[in-house]
């Protein structure tokens, strides 16, 4: 098992269900594994697994006319995935999503594949004008995870918090 | 059969359900027989009709959800067959409107005019019933058994390549997206 901070994980995961989340879209990725566990543990919470992360967008966009809070859960290059579908869906018919996207490729990533993601995340948020933080301490999370709802519920807009390294790893 | 002709045929049967278009001519098509605030046309983000569509039949399953999709929006997201496969609400009917072109940029044929059979492929997927149509009695057969059966179905509708001559209608988008969102609210909790 990866050593992957399992109580940030369950914090990330309590912030969601006082949030009111009932719905989450996921695509496994390393970071994501406890998150992904406890979603598919909780009685209360619909996981549902994605071929692709872009699926997300269209099925939180369902969950959220339907009157169902839903978060998505991705990696980073899984949100380049999806961009076509936060514009040309959740953008064109304002639609509020709450991304926890995993920061990949940041400062102390050692697997080479996951480099270039790290480095074009925060400058295609701020192209397509997503407001976003970063969660990189414990103490934090709860509170900017239900800031980060609100808001995205009052701008009928996307939002998106990075996951990042020294929130989610734990050597 | 025409793609009018069969959105005729089922209407009044589309008129008591949630109704989730893809854009372009399904949507024009779908308004010129008559809007309804229970319709939803996804006028762009090819592919993520269906995946709307099975975000609100989980979200709600007491509502019974119609996708009215086409070829080139499924070609674009096959891996989404995939999940609705995976969770295969019973909610939900998926009609794939195949003309085997993408007709609304200039016709230019899709991979269903050399042999791709979407029918084949969401079988594969794991889409518990599956059809393919051709006439407008096959059509209308398959639509009601798939009503009745209680369980996901996707039918492909072999249609001809013809469509409207404007795309463009007088619902706004955002206008058409407050009012499916206000009939969910009130839908099914009278």
């Amino acid at each position: 098992m990866p050593p992957v901070s399992t109580s940030s994980s369950r914090l990330v995961y309590d912030a969601l269900k006082s949030c009111g989340v009932r719905l989450i879209s996921a695509l496994p990725e390393t970071w994501l594994v406890h998150l992904i566990r406890m979603a598919d543990d909780d009685p209360e919470m619909t996981l549902v697994r994605l071929a692709k992360e872009e699926e997300g967008v269209g099925i939180s966009t369902g969950a959220y006319l339907s009157g169902v809070k839903s978060a998505m859960l991705m990696q980073n290059h899984g949100f380049l995935a999806s961009v076509n579908g936060i514009v040309s869906c959740a953008q064109l018919y304002r639609i509020p999503l709450l991304m926890l996207i995993t920061h990949r490729g940041s400062f102390g990533e050692r697997d080479p594949w996951q480099t270039e993601g790290g480095g074009v995340t925060e400058d295609v948020l701020r192209a397509l004008r997503i407001a976003y933080d970063r969660l990189d301490e414990p103490s934090s999370v709860a509170h900017r995870i239900a800031e980060a709802q609100t808001l995205a519920y009052s701008s009928n807009k996307p939002v998106a918090l990075l996951l990042c390294r020294d929130l989610m790893w734990a050597p | 059969m025409t793609r009018l002709d069969a959105l005729r045929a089922v209407y009044d049967k589309l008129s008591q359900r949630v109704v989730v278009t893809i854009m372009g001519a399904v949507a024009a098509e779908l308004q010129s027989i008559g809007h309804r605030p229970n319709f939803f046309y996804l006028q762009h983000a090819m592919g993520l009709a269906s995946s709307m569509g099975l975000g609100i039949a989980l979200s709600r399953p007491e509502l019974p959800v119609v996708v009215l999709d086409g070829d080139g929006s499924v070609l674009m997201n096959l891996g989404g067959l995939t999940t609705m496969a995976r969770y295969r609400p019973k909610n939900l009917v998926h009609v794939v409107f195949d003309n085997e072109s993408l007709l609304s940029v200039g016709g230019f044929p899709t991979a269903t005019s050399t042999g791709s059979d979407i029918a084949g492929i969401a079988r594969a997927a794991g889409v518990p019933r599956t059809a393919t149509v051709r006439s407008l009695d096959e059509f209308t057969r398959a639509f009601d058994e798939a009503l009745a059966a209680g369980e996901l179905t996707t039918i492909v509708a072999k249609v001809e390549a013809a469509g409207p001559s404007a795309y463009v209608t007088d619902l706004a988008l955002l206008e058409n997206r407050f009012q499916f969102q206000r009939y969910l609210k009130s839908a099914g909790r009278t």
